[in-house]
């Protein structure tokens, strides 16, 4: 311990860099050739810094990270270029070179806390191989000693559960115990907390930040998040299809970015927006590789009341044990109404009970007791032939853009679907129907020969629009839309959304945990905790004067969300 | 983590600054792609045709589906592969056990019958009983599975209990309890072994489909298409069923042979087809009293046998590898 | 983890009962009369077959019939064979048998299927791997009987490494090729099934992760690739006891070993319904039994069931 802290002094104070990146190539092997992962990547980071790199998924971000650990997968390899930790190149060490050095020199925080914990074994054991196999006391008050720090309560106890008893944030809080355990010199962090809720997001990252400090290790940070990674970094490093496209200290690199990609991604991060996106585009100061709209706002003489909500309630029998069940209120007397033409976002975390009222307006699950008032009529009183039309009416769009659609489906069957179901129009009409629809989503007409395997996330998504519009209908229920999206594509079908809105005057329920997005589109927010509403009001009411102590939570775990003000204000 | 509460940044070292310096690459170097842009230049491709193509690469599968392809043929047409009828050319005690001659080219056995041209005749039996096992456990094993993994419950509660009770007598053991009923030991021929086979043999395929249907029941498209008005039903035909399918048709082909497999051993029991029926199982039967002298008409119907099975688990294996749910998911 | 376990035995209970009335209907109710059968191609003995039909109390209706049975089961007095023996005797001597041959069976394919599965799956795309790979696959294809034959003949009749043919007593080194030839079908099952499970727990985030925490290869193999791997063999080893014994019909067959298998078949050949009903109800049980007992096994092996209620 002494003596790495002394290293550590002599390391700074020769100025030489902890860990040292220099033209590395990454190559994979796959049955198409050769692919290069990583280009001419390039990274320093001094003892006791926080470096993180950011860019979009396939950026080639957490394959530099790992080449440093040598955990590289099996068919992927350093192709070029050296990597220094602490002055020695160990882009090709042996074996046993790399297990000296990880877990004591280099540490590891995986992202996924869900599958990086073994779930076989319990929590302290998995903690206590790790002390040993790096030569470190490993007794049971070692490892309560290593979990406390982390920030688990009760360590002693819990050291003797297994993972599955932990909840998520519990979980991360044990693997970063399990990174940080042997004091390693550096850490690599791969999207800590992105699996994980705002709020329990920025616990996590403080208390990683306060113990790095503490300890005087150096993290390099992979995130998509380009406002997390300002305000947790001192430098900011841009990856974008492989290679370093820009480096710099954070704020500098955020206020003043360069390259054309950084500007890109500055423009679009939700979390650095704050305003909505039909306010941004009435300016004119929308992004040219964003979708451009031809301003046709239709004007609703009258905005009525929609959709109304009153007093929803919704109870889940579950099953404990042997015949027995409890009750579970997922939605607990929730009451709001929507007007025509706005946009209506459910902000909540995970279990909340955001999705299921979702369900319940779609008409999908029965409500325990309340009332879903659509255009005037209770949609519990619907018969069978009543509910088909209600369908047409309101329609979804989900979140998973890898399961919204029907792998066997062609893009064309898929939009034609609904059009077929209600019988509308013969086969010429319809496939003219389907052009118009991709060409309102910006999807070339080609893409209806296609199948949802050869689309991206965001391409399948406009899809999903596309069939949700099909139906010319009134109100769409977006639950969790656009959260599995990559930024810039989040943006972008963002914008789309708002476009489609104002042109076609549609109503959205928007459902989502990202409050951020909700800035970019809602007119007025929900806050749902546990079931219940806890606060309702326009967007900008909500996030200019949160009124309850759960909302200011959800709006200060926005990361970057104090950083800086756009330049349009500021 | 800011600048100034971090007690042990050495911001007054020269190196530091060297690194916090503003790096920015040349624009030229990596160009910026328009977001999410479709790629047109590929031809599209349908899942079915993606593993229609991988398919096509498989050696396994090159092989396997070529020795189908024969033991298909074989099987229709007997006569194009061998002369002798041994249905209408009697068997001459003269030859027992005799060597290879010119036109018998694998020897006689025993009752001093043409080892090849019983080999030959005896495919159509065994397919035949394999091909409409696996057709008849596919209907029942199908429905139930899928009832069973759609509606979820107390149907499938009881589709489960129901299952598990003909999961407790395996195959072989169940057809043996089956066959020995005084109506099945009167009417011994093909037909019947296929309805004692296809009794023990459902709730395997329920078991596959159940799973698969499961797995899809909950995808968002099943939920989008019941939005749009699609009924409970249609959906589990339009959209559920056919995500199932891969897996479905795995087990099947597997099971073909097994099948093959399963009559084979209960006609060398004596208790499978009637001795009167041409099948490999009753040969490699009659061969086993004079394996020790003559082993060569026990080995000739066993190699038939085998490559046959062994076909068709390739055949599976192949499909596994093309239809593999997760090497498709992108 | 008490609620599990009353849970599994539950379930146990209607698919034993199920079972057995199953069997039990099978044999006694069909078309056809189970005593006319006895006689064959002989004339009926009207006498005999009154006698005969009141002794299996098939003169009742069938509910009665099956509830006598169970009571029989249960006190275990399953009456006489049609030669006159206590089934419970004939029971306490063929079983035993096929139990031993049934044990070696599942120790040879489980030690031999996970070592060979788990080098294969560590060396994936390997001469070693391709090589077991193709060989199992020939194993699993070429029937029981067959591979039973070839094995007596080449290594019994033409090398004479073993007996060709089991002796009275079937001695532990007698049954060894027998038990070879029962489990090699389930060897090959098993070397594949640990190969897959082994390089799928390799890619496994967990396993990356403990390699990040500085830990040896071989640790990490055997802590936690191999570990994991077991979970699902471990659970088809158990499974799989019932089915080698009820499966090794075919295997006492070839090697005229004194069992169940061949108890069972020469009760089938001649029609003596009582006592085929009463080894396949044993057999029912013991796979039933062997089930339940995986389902514990599996609750030990796995974490994550134990607390799932």
């Amino acid at each position: 311990m002494n003596e790495s802290i002394d290293i550590r002094e002599t390391g700074s104070r020769t100025g030489r860099p902890l860990l040292e990146i220099k033209d590395l190539a990454i190559t994979f092997a796959t049955s198409n050739g050769d692919v290069n992962a990583v280009r001419n990547a390039h990274l320093t980071i001094m003892p006791g810094e926080t470096v993180a790199i950011v860019g979009e998924s396939g950026s080639g971000k957490s394959t530099t990270a790992l080449a440093a650990i040598g955990l590289l997968p099996g068919n992927g390899r350093v192709s070029a270029g050296q990597i220094f930790f602490d002055g020695e190149d160990i882009a090709h060490a042996s074996e046993k070179r790399m297990i000296e050095l990880r877990g004591n020199s280099i540490g590891m925080v995986p992202q996924d806390p869900m599958s990086n914990l073994n779930p076989v074994w319990r929590i302290g054991y998995q903690v206590k191989e790790t002390l040993k196999a790096n030569g470190l006391p490993s007794g049971p008050e070692d490892v309560a000693k290593v979990l406390t720090e982390a920030g688990l309560p009760d360590a002693a106890r819990r050291a003797k559960q297994y993972p599955h008893e932990f909840s998520g944030g519990m979980r991360q809080r044990a693997l970063i115990a399990i990174g940080l355990s042997c004091q390693p010199r550096l850490l690599i962090a791969d999207e800590p907390t992105s699996a994980l809720d705002v709020t329990v997001q920025r616990q996590i990252l403080d208390h990683l930040d306060k113990m790095t400090s503490e300890l005087g290790t150096a993290v390099l940070l992979i995130t998509h998040d380009l406002g997390l990674a300002a305000e947790r970094a001192d430098k900011v490093v841009v990856m974008y299809r492989g290679q370093v496209v820009e480096a710099g200290p954070s704020l500098e690199l955020l206020r003043n970015p360069q390259h054309p990609y950084t500007k890109r991604l500055v423009n679009s991060a939700p979390s650095l927006a704050s305003r909505r996106i039909q306010v941004a585009k009435d300016r004119g100061l929308e992004s040219s590789d964003l979708l451009t709209s031809d301003d046709v706002v239709v004007e609703k003489s009258k905005p009525a009341e929609v959709l109304q909500i009153e007093n929803l309630s919704k109870v889940f029998k579950l099953r404990s044990g042997f015949a027995r069940s409890t009750d579970f209120t997922a939605v607990d007397d929730v009451s709001f109404s929507i007007k025509r033409g706005t946009t209506t976002a459910i902000v909540g975390e995970s279990g909340s009970g955001k999705s299921t009222v979702a369900q319940m307006v779609l008409n999908l699950l029965k409500p325990t007791s309340g009332r879903i008032v659509f255009d005037g009529v209770d949609t519990s009183t619907l018969n069978t032939k009543d509910i088909f039309k209600f369908r047409r009416r309101v329609q979804p769009i989900f979140q998973d853009p890898y399961g919204s659609l029907d792998p066997m489906y062609s893009i064309f069957r898929t939009i034609e679907e609904p059009l077929r179901v209600h019988k509308i129009g013969d086969a010429a009409s319809r496939e003219k129907k389907v052009r118009e629809l991709l060409d309102q989503v910006s999807l070339p007409q080609s893409t209806m020969k296609r199948y949802p395997n050869e689309l991206s996330g965001g391409q399948r998504q406009r899809v999903a629009i596309a069939r949700a519009l099909a139906l010319d209908p009134e109100v769409i229920i977006c639950d969790e839309a656009v959260s599995a999206l990559d930024v810039l594509v989040q943006a972008q079908v963002l914008n789309l959304l708002a476009e489609l809105q104002s042109r076609l005057g549609l109503t959205y329920l928007f459902i989502t945990h990202d409050l951020a997005v909700v800035r970019q589109i809602a007119d007025h927010v929900c806050v749902m905790e546990k079931g219940k509403l806890v606060e309702t009001g326009t967007t900008d009411d909500v996030f200019d004067s949160p009124q309850r102590d759960y909302t200011k939570a959800l709006l200060n775990a926005i990361p970057g969300a104090t950083l800086m003000l756009p330049p349009e204000v500021a | 983590m800011t600048p100034d509460n971090n007690p042990n940044r050495p911001g007054e070292t020269p190196g530091t600054t060297r690194s916090l310096e503003h790096f920015v690459a040349e624009v030229a170097e990596t160009p910026l792609q328009a977001v999410d842009q479709v790629k047109e230049e590929s031809a599209p491709l349908s899942l079915w045709g993606e593993a229609w193509k991988n398919l096509r690469k498989q050696p396994l599968f090159l092989i396997s589906a070529f020795l189908i392809l024969v033991v298909a043929l074989v099987s229709l047409f007997p006569g194009l592969f061998s002369p002798i009828n041994p249905a209408t050319e009697a068997c001459q005690l003269s030859s027992s056990n005799g060597p290879a001659t010119a036109g018998h080219p694998l020897g006689f056995t025993k009752q001093g019958c043409d080892v090849y041209a019983r080999m030959i005749f005896g495919a159509q039996a065994s397919v035949t009983v394999g091909l409409f096992t696996t057709l008849g456990v596919l209907l029942i094993g199908g429905i139930v599975g899928s009832i069973a993994g759609y509606y979820g419950g107390w149907i499938d509660a009881v589709l489960a209990r129901i299952n598990d009770i003909f999961f407790a007598l395996p195959l072989i053991l169940g057809a043996i309890v089956l066959i020995q009923v005084p109506y099945f030991r009167a009417n011994r021929n093909p037909w019947t072994l296929v309805v004692i086979l296809v009794v023990f043999g459902w709730p395997q395929i329920a078991r596959i489909t159940r799973g698969a249907v499961i797995e899809v029941r909950n995808a968002d498209f099943v939920t989008a298409a019941r939005s749009l008005g699609v009924s409970k039903f249609s959906a589990l035909v339009r959209h559920v069923l056919p995500n199932s399918l891969a897996p479905i048709i795995v087990v099947a082909t597997i099971s073909l042979g097994t099948f093959i497999v399963a009559e084979a051993t209960l006609s060398f029991l004596g208790i499978g087809l009637p001795p009167s029926v041409m099948s490999w199982g009753n040969d490699i039967q009659a061969a086993q009293s004079s394996l020790r002298s003559n082993p060569l008409p026990l080995l000739y119907p066993a190699i038939a046998l085998s490559i046959t099975v062994l076909s068709f688990i390739m055949l599976g294996d192949a499909l596994r590898d093309a239809l593999d749910p997760k090497a498709r998911k992108r | 983890m008490t609620t599990y376990i009353l849970k599994r035995f539950l379930q146990v209970i209607p698919v034993f009962l199920g079972a057995t009335l199953l069997v039990y209907f099978l044999v006694f109710s069909l078309p056809g009369d189970p005593i006319a059968a006895l006689f064959g191609d002989r004339p009926v003995n009207e006498a005999v077959a009154a006698q005969l039909r009141k002794q299996y109390n098939l003169d009742q209706p069938f509910w009665i019939q099956y509830l006598l049975y169970l009571k029989s089961i249960f006190t275990f007095d399953l009456g006489l064979d049609f030669s006159g023996r206590p089934i419970a005797a004939v029971l306490g001597e063929v079983f035993p048998v096929t139990a031993r041959l049934a044990v070696m069976a599942l120790i040879f394919e489980g030690f031999f299927g996970i070592l060979f599965g788990l080098i294969a799956g560590l060396r994936k795309g390997k001469i070693f791997d391709a090589t077991v790979l193709v060989a199992s696959l020939i194993v699993i294809g070429i029937p029981i009987f067959v591979l039973g034959f070839v094995l007596q003949f080449f290594i019994g009749v033409q090398l004479g490494w073993a007996k060709p043919t089991v002796s009275a007593g079937a001695s532990v080194q007698d049954l060894i090729l027998p038990a070879i030839v029962l489990g090699l079908g389930s060897f090959a099952y098993v070397l594949r099934l640990t190969r897959t499970s082994v390089l799928e727990n390799m890619n496994a985030d967990y396993v990356r992760t403990a390699t990040a925490k500085g830990l040896s290869r071989s640790r990490v193999v055997r802590v936690h690739i191999l570990r994991n791997s077991l979970i699902p063999v471990i659970t088809f080893l158990g499974a799989d006891l019932g089915a080698l014994m009820g499966g090794a019909i075919v295997t006492e067959g070839i090697f005229n070993i004194p069992g169940v298998g061949q108890r069972l078949y020469r009760a089938v050949l001649s029609g003596e319904g009582p006592t085929v009903v009463s080894i396949v109800t044993v057999l029912v049980l013991i796979y039933v039994v062997s089930n339940l007992l995986v389902d514990l096994l599996y609750a030990w092996l796995d974490p994550r069931i134990r607390y799932d209620s």
